[in-house]
């Protein structure tokens, strides 16, 4: 695999890079924060970094909650694509105690 | 001045009639002229009625034009005409004249003057799509157009019962304000909240728009739920329960898109958050409120379609579409993935890109109206929105871990589709003036303050930095091939469950009650028989039946003799 081409994640300093982009950019906005004059349309944009507090907040929320969601409703992928799977084992069940008993019944 | 008298889905559906007769360069090319022929057409035509008749007794009016109608107008015109593109390199009659008239409905529906063609092109919008569902040609697609086909239909004739009764009411079909003072408002409400994926009433959409085909998904997108944000708008403006019902539209499809596989599905779910925004808007109804949600609808078929397209894109070429297959396609797919990200963008709503514009005019208006609570709730769902359609998409499909999968980029045709919708939502979002000049009112709203931008800034990229947290601690949900039920599970599992059950039961005592009957009889059967048999041998059970069946015959013979006499 000698020639294969290198992209640029595959170096995972290039990752690292756009990481500490990423933080270096949290970090200014926050600073932007006491720079900035906004106007202030509500009382809970007074509070400090107020929106990027909620931003974070709110995501790890919705992500751990969705996780949890998982536990009661995720089922296997063909969930719907057969849908009598147990109905079925259910009724060659009741096949089998029928002619068992030999009871089939004229209007079957 | 026939020309201004012709309503503009006339076009589409005689272009619809000519695809069927033309092979080829020449069918792209018609396909290609009638959006843009439609379009110039409708650049001239004046505000005001212009087709009107009398219908037993009913004045109906199938072409009326004012600053709403024709802002969606102007928006189906793009998405016909991106999508036509998107599609040229099919060779399938079946989807290219279904897409075209499913285009023309929408137009239709949006320049109904009147409840009754209102509902006719109601009707014609489910019919003329669930062909593009049916296009995949598999048992799994079939199934979902079926189920769509049948919601779809009957938020049709819930409407059509609607119409009756404001019809009795009113004296009267012209479709504007309707309000809920009376029972039909109520059920236009409804008829209307099915199309527009109200909770409980969305999983049509997100069953069906997965499971249609690449380019089907990209018309699905554009036009049903905008022809509903649409009617919304006209009957229903400044009506409070619409906030609520938008609110839980934007918050409940989240949590259903991070744990999603299907990506396309994904994208589903974000198609009802985003109309959530637009329904909050109507819901408070002031000049900025609808301005922000009709500009928001405009910029959402551009920017959904843009991701669809890039998804659809993704499935073409490799034929996976499973957050858990895909991965690592930024290699082989480069013009596929920044397209992709400036649709991610927008619909993050980053500044400079388009849905900062719209969707920002909504949250201000609601901070202005008061609704605190609402606007917090939104506040969540944009930096939800930013979490699964802007990093969640691009990241699994394009990035992630390696998926070894090798692909190109697609067609031609495909990508310049992508870049038309890229360089619009870049447009708008530099240069919204050009959208706002188009809005029904004029507000002189500025979306490009400090404040707005340096709040959404900061909401997105701590957004961004969670979900990089999340995953470097491992915490993140990783992609698993799975059903997530929602509500539509009520339909398809737990309600056919319980009518086997009921029927099963049914049966049972049927059965049971027959048995005992036919005892019941038998015994009587055999008391009479047990009489006869005392009193005469001929009646007798004994007598054997053979014996009879003989005499018989030989009566037969006799007659048989008898005539050759």
């Amino acid at each position: 695999m000698k020639n294969e081409k290198k992209y640029l994640f595959d170096n995972p300093k290039n990752v690292k890079r756009l990481l500490y982009i990423l933080y270096a950019c949290c970090l200014l906005l926050v600073v932007l924060d006491f720079i900035i004059h906004r106007h202030i349309m509500h009382e809970w944009e007074k509070l400090w970094v107020f929106y990027p507090i909620y931003g974070f907040v709110g995501c790890v929320v919705l992500v751990v909650i969705a996780t949890w969601m998982r536990t009661f409703l995720m089922r296997s992928e063909d969930y719907y694509d057969n849908p009598t799977n147990k109905d079925v084992d259910n009724i060659s069940s009741d096949n089998k105690m029928l002619n068992k008993k030999g009871q089939h019944h004229v209007d079957d | 001045m026939w020309m201004i008298e012709l309503p503009p889905f006339v076009p589409f559906f005689i272009g619809a009639l000519i695809l069927l007769f033309t092979r080829g360069m020449l069918r792209s090319a018609i396909m290609i002229a009638i959006p843009i022929v439609s379009a110039m057409h409708l650049m001239m035509v004046p505000e005001g009625i212009h087709l009107q008749f009398t219908f037993l007794e009913y004045q109906l009016t199938p072409y009326r034009v004012d600053k709403l109608s024709i802002m969606f107008a102007y928006i189906f015109h793009i998405a016909a005409f991106i999508g036509i593109i998107y599609s040229l390199h099919l060779r399938d009659t079946m989807q290219q004249v279904s897409a075209m008239l499913y285009a023309g409905s929408a137009l239709g529906a949006v320049f109904a003057g009147d409840l009754l063609t209102l509902f006719i092109f109601w009707e014609l919008l489910a019919f003329t799509s669930v062909f593009l569902i049916w296009a995949r040609r598999t048992q799994r697609s079939y199934d979902a157009g079926m189920r769509y086909l049948i919601i779809q239909v009957l938020s049709g004739v819930i409407l059509l019962v609607g119409t009756l009764f404001y019809a009795h009411e009113n004296s009267t079909l012209d479709f504007g304000y309707i309000g809920l003072d009376s029972v039909a408002g109520w059920l236009i409400l409804i008829a209307f909240g099915i199309k527009c994926a109200f909770p409980i009433a969305h999983n049509w959409l997100t069953d069906a728009y997965p499971e249609a085909t690449v380019t089907g998904t990209v018309f699905l997108s554009a036009f049903t739920t905008k022809v509903a944000v649409y009617s919304l708008a006209r009957a229903y403006p400044g009506t409070e329960i619409l906030i609520y019902i938008g609110a839980a539209m934007t918050c409940f499809p989240i949590f259903f898109a991070v744990i999603e596989n299907d990506l396309r599905r994904v994208l589903a779910y974000s198609l009802i958050n985003q109309v959530g925004f637009m329904v909050v808007g109507i819901g408070i109804g002031t000049a900025l409120a609808i301005n922000g949600a009709v500009s928001h609808a405009f910029n959402d078929v551009i920017f959904k379609g843009l991701l669809f397209m890039s998804m659809g894109a993704v499935l073409q070429m490799t034929g996976r579409m499973n957050g858990s297959d895909l991965g690592g396609l930024y290699k082989t797919m480069p013009k596929t993935t920044i397209l992709c990200i400036v649709g991610a963008a927008s619909i993050s709503a980053f500044p400079l890109f388009s849905g900062f514009v719209s969707k920002s005019m909504v949250m201000s208006a609601a901070l202005e109206e008061g609704y605190d609570w609402i606007w917090l709730m939104l506040l969540f769902a944009s930096a939800g929105v930013f979490h699964h359609a802007g990093i969640k998409i691009p990241y699994f499909a394009f990035f992630a871990h390696d998926s070894g999968l090798k692909a190109n980029d697609p067609p031609n045709n495909m990508l310049l589709a992508m870049t038309i919708s890229a360089a619009l939502c870049i447009a708008i979002g530099i240069y919204p003036q050009a959208l706002y000049s188009l809005l029904p009112y004029d507000t002189g709203y500025n979306p490009y303050d400090a404040t707005h931008v340096l709040a959404q800034t900061q909401l997105l990229f701590f957004s961004a930095l969670a979900f990089v947290w999340l995953n470097l601690k491992g915490l993140y949900p990783p992609e698993l091939r799975s059903t997530n039920l929602d509500f539509d599970w009520i339909y398809r599992r737990a309600m056919p469950h319980a009518l086997q059950q009921l029927f099963s039961v049914i049966w049972q005592a049927n059965r049971s009650l027959r048995d005992a009957l036919k005892l019941r009889l038998n015994l009587y059967l055999s008391y009479f028989s047990g009489k006869n048999d005392r009193l005469s041998i001929l009646l007798s059970r004994n007598y054997p039946s053979g014996s009879m069946v003989m005499w018989v015959a030989v009566i037969l013979a006799t007659y048989l003799l008898l005539s050759f006499i």
